[in-house]
């Protein structure tokens, strides 16, 4: 396995395994930093109960309410998808459209993707269309914004507080576990490990 | 000392599983059959044309209003910058100071850096390669957290409706700022970093090609 070359993704140095130097379970790259690969707990049950909590995580995110307000006795609260709807109207569909892509659709995407992919690696199994599902991984990526929007949620609780009682809602505090799960995946998500179950299982 | 790319070697390294493998015209992985590219095509061109985009979009993502709040008092329009200068008006610095870095600071430097790492790519400056490297992983990792300023105003708009006092609606501003924030998102993943440390085995030689590499470490 060692003597086959692997190569950096962002200078395209060529190395093998046993020349680089580790340190606590990430490889670097010695010429220009980048992160080769991770040693991370080989684990596939482990990364499958990790995106199992984080998709229940994200549904009960968008079932309650992320911030409320009490305005003069009156309450008002919202959903991401309240917000959206509003921007909607508001007719700023594109803005509507990314809120929603990036708290929302993206993950979920992500997450079931990983799912789709882990179950049957588990079990010794190829998954359908692993190849094309691993590569929308990687471009979903970037574009999942869960621990911004909590940032984008803080500020605007402070711009309100001064005109109404501003409440953190019961989604905030999902979000938040969202977060916390989605970087002990990202830490432990190693994409050689992957592919290499992928290429011991089963066809 | 010196290092041997893959391209030197008339290999490449798959974007998608990461196998290295033998590059040549058309080729493609042998473990996931995606085509094998030594650099991505036409990073540079894709990179600045969405780059200019963005600093063209700059502007009225600035200048316009990202809000419009109506009350009885009349109507309110606020820019990202007054946005910023209201929070540290009431007393919140720290976020302030949070809102300015995300909104302001980070849009402009991500865009000004990475044309600076372009240009550097296209004159071709060796000696500049690692801090460019390191740049352009920092712009992967912040680029995101411009998006804020659009969630700000996403919550705003939701709750601040016609059961209270007044109503925010979004300004074309957010649309604008939202765009910047994509397109320069996009410039950066267009970009290909090895391009960096040297043109692939596909590509023409340029004026920039890699110095021929010593065999003996120095
Ligand atoms: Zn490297
Ligand atoms: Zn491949």
């Amino acid at each position: 396995m060692n003597t086959l070359p692997i190569a950096c993704h962002e200078c395209d140095l060529l190395l093998h395994k046993a020349e680089v130097p580790g340190a606590r379970g990430v490889m670097l790259c010695p010429r220009c930093g980048a992160e080769l690969c991770r040693v991370g707990p080989d684990n596939l049950q482990f990364l499958l109960a990790l995106t199992c909590t984080a998709l229940i995580l994200l549904l009960l995110a968008n079932l309650f309410p992320v911030v409320g307000l009490n305005i003069q006795g009156h309450h008002v609260d919202t959903t991401v998808f309240g917000a959206a709807r509003q921007l909607w109207r508001d007719d700023t569909p594109i803005v509507a459209g990314l809120l929603v892509a990036t708290t929302v659709l993206v993950p979920l995407v992500e997450l079931s993707v990983l799912a789709w992919l882990l179950f049957p690696l588990c079990s010794g199994r190829r998954p359908v269309a692993f190849v094309p599902l691993f590569r929308s991984l990687q471009l979903a990526r970037p574009w999942a914004m869960v621990e911004v929007f909590i940032l984008g949620v803080l500020v605007s609780l402070v711009k309100l507080s001064h005109m109404a009682d501003v409440l953190l809602g019961t989604a905030i505090w999902c979000f938040g576990a969202l977060m916390l799960v989605l970087a002990v995946l990202s830490t432990a998500f190693d994409p050689r490990a992957l592919w290499q179950a992928w290429e011991e299982a089963r066809v | 000392m010196s290092w041997v790319t893959a391209a030197d070697r008339g290999l490449a390294v798959c974007e998608v599983c990461g196998k290295v493998g033998k590059m040549a015209e058309n080729a493609r992985c042998s473990r996931c059959q995606v085509r094998l590219h030594s650099r991505k095509p036409h990073s540079i061109e894709r990179a600045w044309a969405l780059l200019l985009a963005a600093f063209v979009l700059y502007l009225p993502a600035n200048l316009l209003p990202i809000m419009e709040t109506r009350s009885l008092f009349g109507v309110q329009r606020d820019t990202i910058l007054s946005g910023v200068v209201y929070l540290w008006g009431s007393g919140s610095w720290v976020l302030a100071i949070i809102v300015f870095i995300a909104s302001i600071a980070v849009p402009l430097l991500k865009l000004l850096s990475l044309s600076l790492i372009l240009i550097g790519v296209q004159r071709g400056a060796p000696e500049q390669s690692l801090q460019s490297a390191r740049l352009y992983r920092l712009l992967e990792l912040i680029g995101r957290w411009s998006m804020l300023d659009v969630y700000v105003v996403a919550i705003l708009v939701a709750l601040v409706q016609a059961q209270s006092l007044a109503t925010v609606a979004p300004g074309p501003g957010v649309v604008a700022f939202a765009a910047v924030v994509v397109l320069s998102m996009l410039a950066t993943m267009a970009f290909d970093p090895r391009l960096i440390w040297g043109a692939g085995s596909d590509q023409q030689p340029s004026e920039r090609t890699c110095e021929p590499k010593p065999s003996t470490t120095s």
